[in-house]
């Protein structure tokens, strides 16, 4: 499991997640600087994500879009704040419309990456935070494919263990 | 996407509900019991009057519901409402752990 730690903030609307890669630094680096490599895992399975826009450079955007089984898009971007190659990234999380342009009023999340070598391996350490609880709320209205995606994966996991 | 204007009110309403520690606090006092008013405003150093208030917050955010019981007024909490604003930090960690899951996979040797 790469999943190290998950802590959760209820009151400051924060999680910081660690997870630990038997991998170099680099390689876990270009999961994030190669556009091609980004978004073979930044969508879930029944909603592959294609990059359209790809600059990781402070003050950039990265804009996406993944596509569910009906062929229906929803579109977000990434405004990079801060890149330190290969190291760390911040950047602020937005639903776009289909021109990348981030809409107005809906929730935006601030995500913190930092990575570091560690015992041979690659440490990486996300943290999230909402603006606001209005954001944390229309997040919730928008409703997100990811939770159900994340039971199915668990299932599909355990299914697994049974034919081992 | 359109939020109609009731929702934005009742939203607003929840955050500012939540936004205050001490009504934080009364809403995990009455998940876990269900005390009177008058038994919340023994243990806030707050006149009963602006304990009495701070439930009128939370029960117009729907966070809580009073029940009168002879002459005292039971506050309860709604796990409900309170459910709402966590769930969006679960979907958050969802789609972070789903997204590291798949990052994991492309790391693993063999796979290119």
């Amino acid at each position: 499991m790469s999943v190290t730690s998950v802590d959760r903030d209820d009151d400051n609307l924060t999680i910081t997640l660690i997870a630990d890669f038997a991998a170099p630094i680099d390689q876990v680096w270009d999961l994030w600087s190669d556009p091609r490599k980004l978004e073979r895992w930044l969508g879930p399975a029944t909603h592959p994500a294609s990059v359209e826009k790809h600059d990781l450079t402070a003050g950039g955007e990265i804009t996406f879009f993944m596509t569910g089984p009906e062929g229906d898009r929803s579109w977000g971007t990434w405004r990079v704040t801060a890149v330190d190659r290969p190291t760390s990234v911040e950047f602020t999380d937005a639903f776009a419309d289909a021109d990348g342009t981030p809409i107005a009023d809906m929730p935006v999340s601030k995500i913190r990456v930092q990575l570091t070598e560690r015992g041979g391996g690659t440490r990486m350490e996300m943290h999230a935070a909402f603006e606001s609880r209005e954001d944390m709320e229309r997040w919730v209205s928008m409703g997100t494919v990811e939770g159900l995606q994340q039971a199915v994966g668990q299932m599909d996991a355990l299914l697994a263990l049974c034919d081992s | 996407m359109v939020v109609g204007d009731l929702a934005n009110e009742a939203i607003d309403d929840l955050f500012h509900a939540l936004a205050d520690p001490t009504r934080r606090d009364i809403i995990r006092r009455c998940a876990a019991g269900e005390p009177s008013v008058s038994r919340l405003a023994q243990d806030y150093p707050m006149s009963f009057a602006a304990v009495q208030k701070h439930v009128a917050v939370l029960e117009r955010a729907g966070l809580v519901t009073k029940q009168r019981r002879g002459r005292e007024q039971l506050v309860r909490t709604d796990a409900g409402a309170v459910g709402r604003a966590r769930q969006a930090l679960d979907e958050l960690e969802a789609t972070w752990r789903g997204r590291v899951d798949r990052m994991s996979d492309l790391l693993a040797p063999g796979t290119e």
